[in-house]
């Protein structure tokens, strides 16, 4: 019979290792389906796993969709530390893409200005709809998982009421979509040909200031116990509200950058489609990075290899493109079966052993 | 005027059912100490496989047993990862509203363009001849009928029965509940299975009768609106019962408003915002009475249960 036991100290190795063995233990499964689905799993894992990898311009364009997700994760993952559940950064990638949006289209002619002003309309929009529920969580004890969640419904039907109407192209042919930016309001590509954009760059050394917050400062120190300890915090005095509205609105903030770059870079306008998950994904970037900023720059890369993945699967494999996120899900569980690995010893034992018990 | 009533209950209560099931699910799970945030996943999961049962069998009888094993198979990866390898109900939650969506959408691509014959419904002789209101209680797809005997079934065994009890008290004290020799884990287990089972034949309903075709975005954060109402009822099956029926109303009365030739100059997105802002505005009312909360909630709600 197996049994868990309790280890004396989590494991160190175990808490790196487990998102790895659950990154393989993914792709082991995502092979059973290609070849239950009927398809070659050798092509299979040639298209899906190593055709992103496989030139310098695919490399480009995964680390172009990494950008997004480690941006959103990172925010995420300062709440999620302090055990606050924001789970609508797809919501709040939606409104800074709009607050980017409407800057571009009323003062995109400003060369240099407009660029900084969309950048800081963007991370205040994703803020904005971020403190919503951090609000209503720390005013009115509303759930901010739920309430969090809601606003993506709403965040959504909001920026399809706005291509479908007062900000859609005149001349697109009723297309839902807003006329393409002006050059002066894209984020510069990094290297001549590519699309990976100065939004990468931002992506750097958010995850670095994170880093820097999380374990260096004294409200990341907080923030850290009140979610680990909730009584611990409190009778250190950390403050609750504060926690609260911090890890929201850092959420809020990586994900409203992730939205500007969105639109200031590979779309260059805003659609009704825009977001393609991102926020979810995230969710997973962030558990599957230990909440840490090394660790979620890795997870992205994962992530951003199922989306673009996903997409040659469509392509050559004549598979749905919804089959990233069918791995998307999987990679969260088998992480949250493998880490019991890094609390408990697994141990094969008789029934019958007698074994000692502590009250808890 | 009577007739637009009438017409406005009748859709209100098929609108109703699917949140209401899978909300009553979800308030068995609680009630055990789960707090299972999967609902919207275990819901198209649901929905999927009684669709693909349905079309493939021809037969919406075995379509609905379809989208409720398929609920009770999703809702066992739950368990074993929560209650076998005590992981964070939270994530866990969140992976399976991920996972589920995302494989329903996977899984239906094939049946996208597919429709299936609609269902008749049952018209309760007698009762449908009521005046007024007979024709909008009593004439409805066979699914309204057998949810409306499971709330009055579940609320009885919650209040009355010797189940309900050891129910909640696993749910208030899982620790006193193992100590006088209650199978803790095991009941929990069939706790999430029956909230699976339920958000199950919520998505089933949708498909199979509801609507009845399938596509990606059919459950519409349902589920989520299950697990809002959930803290609304306070834990209680009638006043669940009662708010999916309000929520019922919202969402029909604003399709009434969209289809409508009054010409009103309301964007038809603030109109479909609106049971997601209700939602909203619900949540901010009942949980601002702390003390209401904490007092029905199950006490151990969402807690990891280890016995060494």
């Amino acid at each position: 019979m197996i049994r868990l036991e309790r280890r004396p100290a989590a494991s160190s190795v175990w808490s790196w290792a487990s998102p790895l063995l659950a990154v393989i233990l993914t792709s082991i499964s995502g092979l059973i389906i290609f070849a239950l689905l009927g398809k070659d799993p050798v092509e299979g894992f040639r298209v899906f796993f190593l055709n992103p990898v496989s030139s310098f311009w695919a490399v480009m364009e995964l680390l172009l969709k990494a950008t997004p997700l480690a941006l959103c994760a990172i925010g995420l993952a300062v709440g999620f530390r302090a055990g606050v559940w924001n789970i609508g950064a797809e919501g709040q990638f939606i409104f800074g893409a709009i607050f980017a949006t409407g800057i571009a289209l009323f003062m995109g002619d400003l060369p240099g200005v407009s660029l900084i002003a969309m950048i800081v309309a963007g991370i205040l929009g994703g803020m904005a709809w971020a403190a919503i529920p951090a609000f209503l969580r720390s005013r009115f004890n509303a759930n901010e998982i739920l309430v969090s969640l809601m606003l993506v419904y709403v965040a959504q039907l909001f920026v399809s009421w706005l291509v479908f109407g007062p900000w859609k192209d005149p001349m697109g042919f009723n297309f839902p979509q807003t006329v393409m930016f002006d050059a002066e309001s894209l984020l510069p590509t990094l290297i001549e040909g590519q699309r990976l954009n100065l939004a990468f760059v931002f992506m750097l050394g958010l995850l670095i200031l994170a880093h820097i917050f999380m374990n260096h400062s004294r409200l990341g120190f907080a923030m850290r116990t009140s979610g680990q300890a909730p009584l611990a915090g409190l009778y250190a005095g950390y403050s609750n509200r504060q926690a609260i509205y911090v890890g929201m609105l850092a959420g809020g903030a990586g994900a409203g950058l992730a939205g500007m770059a969105e639109v200031a870079g590979p779309m260059g306008q805003l659609t009704d489609k825009m977001a393609l998950g991102y926020g979810f994904a995230a969710i997973i970037v962030a558990f599957v990075g230990r909440l840490n900023a090394l660790g979620i720059f890795l997870a992205s890369l994962v992530m951003a290899l199922f989306y673009v993945g996903g997409e040659q699967a469509q392509q050559y494999l004549n598979l749905p493109s919804a089959m990233s996120r069918v791995f998307q899900g999987m990679l969260l569980f088998y992480l949250l079966a493998t880490d019991v690995l890094v609390t408990y010893r697994i141990v094969m034992r008789s029934a019958t052993t007698p074994q000692p018990s502590s009250p808890r | 005027m009577t007739d637009l009533l009438a017409s406005v209950l009748f859709a209100t209560i098929i609108a109703a059912t699917p949140i209401a099931l899978a909300g009553l699910g979800e308030l068995v799970t609680e009630k055990s100490g789960m707090l299972n945030l999967g609902a919207e996943g275990l819901m198209a999961v649901g929905a999927i496989a009684a669709f693909v049962g349905a079309f493939t069998f021809g037969s919406e009888w075995l379509g609905v047993l379809f989208g409720m094993a398929a609920g009770v198979a999703l809702s066992m990866v739950f368990a074993f990862l929560t209650l076998q390898l005590l992981a964070n109900q939270v994530a866990t939650g969140l992976a399976l509203a991920i996972f589920g969506t995302g494989f329903a959408a996977f899984a239906g691509k094939a049946y996208e363009s597919q429709v299936l014959t609609p269902v008749a419904p049952w018209v309760i002789p007698w009762l449908s001849d009521l005046p007024i209101l007979g024709k909008a209680l009593f004439s409805h797809q066979p699914i309204v009928y057998i949810s409306w005997l499971i709330f009055l079934a579940v609320a009885w065994i919650l209040a009355r029965s010797r189940i309900g009890l050891v129910l909640k008290a696993v749910g208030e004290s899982p620790h006193n509940a193992h100590a006088v020799g209650l199978p803790v884990r095991r009941i929990r287990l069939l706790a999430i299975a029956f909230g699976g089972a339920m958000a199950g034949l919520g998505g089933a309903f949708l498909s199979v009768f509801y609507t009845p075709f399938w596509t990606e975005h059919m459950v519409a954060g349902r589920g989520w609106i299950a697990l809002a109402l959930v803290v609304f009822a306070t834990w209680r099956p009638l006043r669940l019962f009662f708010g999916a029926h309000l929520f019922g109303g919202i969402l029909v009365v604003q399709l009434f408003v969209q289809s409508s030739s009054l010409q009103i100059e309301i964007p038809s997105q603030l109109l479909t915002a609106m049971p997601y802002l209700v939602t909203i505005v619900v949540l901010v009312f009942i949980s601002g009475n702390a003390k209401l909360i904490r007092l029905n909630s199950p006490a151990s709600l969402g807690l990891p249960f280890r016995t060494d």
